[in-house]
């Protein structure tokens, strides 16, 4: 194999912390039975990030409302398991669906404009779908959330339980899945050519990439796994409630992006994982504040930077 | 080599408001042509590229490419068709390697671009399609660096070699060596001398020294409209384009 092979294949192959993180990962809700909720909530999210990752980190997109996704994936799992079939899968399944022809449809909103203009549009979709959502109480329950969901066991074998050891199980396996799904196509053809697009829509252009196509497709995928995300929630707390749509959720998620990196699929997950335990340590010692020392943090990232935060060895040295 | 007509354009005309950037322009460039286009700054010559490539669209005016109509397909479906350019200011994908750029642009040439299952180095035709390109190009020994840190030089050589990644029929060169420092001029200009010959080049350049030595014809470009075209000994002895340009030509060479 020639050089230029090596180098070119060197990126797509997986590292061997990358294994020994997921094994530890798997690991979790046997290793910390008690916390298994938390396990599930923060594996839901780091989920929910790495697909805004795709669009933010690996095409460009900026978008301030994914949340209208995640939550037309909860409603949709939360209605099918209520009306249709209790089976979960076939529950995400469907829910995946519906959340990819929504994206899809959003999507022919953020090919024109500006990053500013793709801000508001994502930001005005994700209302929209709250205050639908409030409105139609007779499908929703509205504000009240929809209640009564009661999902079948996984795989018809294992039952959710209270304290939410099948649930994080079932997330973390979810996401390990997706996880390898994006890591496939990150790599691949279609991937970089995300990337070109990112850095330069004019070139990508040029060498024949049909820009539009690529960011439909793209969004599209996006919209669907945050739709998985907001699936394996509704599923896990049997319950879907206009919150699933909030500005908070997706302001959120795209500051543990901020926090983890963008543009490589550990950002999610490592965003997650650092906000949410930021966010429960804090809350238990000043339940009242905890966003004041969140913003400082935040602060002291952007200032510092990621690099330089992460290797305190280096802070006496200059910049 | 039979003399065929690769890209024309009839009665090219672009207006942007009350301004006409391009005003009536015919041009045909045969099959393995070294076509240069001259003018003074402002005269007119990007805004060509840019309707020749359907970066703009055209007020009116028709463009052929290999005998067909062209005036509908999108910027990436020209490529596709063989119609390639290169940018007066590079425009490169910061960040990602060179290898990587080529690698994207031969895939997308292949049709295999919009493959999501496989990683980009899986298609060994790509890698050797890649290896042979970075060394026509100089740009091996710099193959694994991150785009953003190249030397200029190098972004020149690279802005290049993503157009012939696209293999095309007609390339548009868009000011190759401006700006490029003394040193690493010579590098740029053999790599321009050495273009396959079977390419159709379009050739926009203020460099005399260069156009000179590389076109066979020569169309001059003043103030949207084609002045006068021919081959550079006539263009040298024309007293028109003497006075627009050539007798200026110090202050852009």
């Amino acid at each position: 194999m020639s050089s230029v092979a090596n180098s070119l294949s060197a990126s797509s192959k997986p590292r061997w912390w990358e294994f020994v993180l997921w094994a530890l990962l798997l690991c979790l809700p046997a290793l910390m039975p008690t916390h298994a909720l938390l396990i599930s909530e923060i594996t839901i999210i780091a989920l929910f990030a790495m697909s805004l990752d795709l669009v933010l980190g690996y095409s460009g997109i900026v978008s301030l409302g994914h949340a209208a996704f995640f939550g037309m994936g909860a409603y949709s799992a939360a209605l099918f398991a209520k009306h249709i079939h209790p089976d979960p899968l076939l529950g995400l399944a469907v829910a995946t669906a519906v959340s990819a022809v929504l994206g899809a449809v959003c999507s022919l909103g953020i090919l024109r404009g500006s990053d500013l203009t793709r801000l508001m549009v994502t930001l005005g979709v994700a209302l929209i779908l709250q205050e639908l959502a409030n409105k139609l109480d007779f499908i929703t329950g509205g504000a009240d959330g929809l209640q009564g969901v009661i999902m079948g066991p996984v795989l018809g074998r294992f039952a959710f339980d209270l304290v939410g050891q099948t649930a994080a199980w079932y997330a973390l396996c979810v996401t390990l899945v997706v996880f390898m799904l994006l890591r496939s196509v990150v790599h691949s053809p279609f991937g970089f050519s995300l990337k070109t697009i990112r850095d330069n829509p004019l070139r990508a252009q040029a060498i024949g990439i049909p820009v539009h196509s690529r960011l439909i497709a793209a969004y599209t995928l996006s919209a669907a796994l945050a739709g998985l995300a907001g699936a394996l929630q509704a599923q896990s707390s049997g319950f879907a409630s206009l919150d699933v749509f909030g500005f908070d959720r997706s302001a959120d998620v795209l500051l543990m992006l901020v926090i983890g990196g963008t543009g490589w699929l550990w950002g999610g997950i490592i965003g997650a994982v650092v906000f949410k335990v930021l966010h429960s340590l804090i809350a238990a010692w000043t339940p009242q504040y905890w966003t004041f020392w969140l913003g400082l943090f935040l602060v002291l990232l952007m200032l510092v930077g990621r690099e330089r935060l992460i290797r305190p060895w280096t802070w006496g040295h200059r910049a | 080599m039979r003399s065929e007509t690769v890209l024309s354009c009839e009665g090219l005309l672009k207006r942007f408001g009350g301004i006409t950037a391009t005003d009536n322009v015919s041009l045909k460039l045969q099959r393995g042509a070294r076509h240069a286009l001259i003018g003074p700054n402002g005269a007119g010559k990007t805004t060509l590229i840019n309707l020749l490539t359907g970066v703009l669209e055209p007020t009116a005016g028709s463009i052929c490419l290999q005998g067909e109509n062209i005036n509908h397909l999108a910027a990436h479906q020209r490529v596709r068709r063989g119609l390639v350019r290169t940018f007066q200011i590079s425009q490169l994908f910061e960040g990602l390697t060179p290898l990587q750029t080529l690698a994207v642009a031969v895939t997308q040439h292949l049709g295999t671009g919009a493959t999501w299952w496989k990683a980009l180095g899986h298609d060994a035709l790509v890698s050797q399609r890649c290896e042979q390109l970075l060394a026509q190009f100089h740009l091996t020994e710099v193959m694994d660096q991150v785009t953003s840190e190249l030397a200029y030089g190098k972004r020149r050589l690279l802005e290049m070699a993503i157009a012939l990644a696209c293999e095309p029929t007609v390339l548009l060169l868009d000011e190759p060596v401006a700006g490029v420092p003394a040193g690493e001029r010579e590098e740029l200009l053999k790599t321009v001398a050495a273009l396959p010959a079977d390419v159709s080049v379009l050739l926009i350049e203020h460099d005399m020294d260069l156009v000179f030595s590389f076109a066979q014809r020569m169309t001059v470009l003043v103030n949207g409209a084609v002045l006068t075209e021919g081959t550079p000994s006539e263009m040298a002895a024309d007293a028109r384009v003497r006075e627009v340009y050539l007798g200026h030509g110090d202050k852009h060479g």
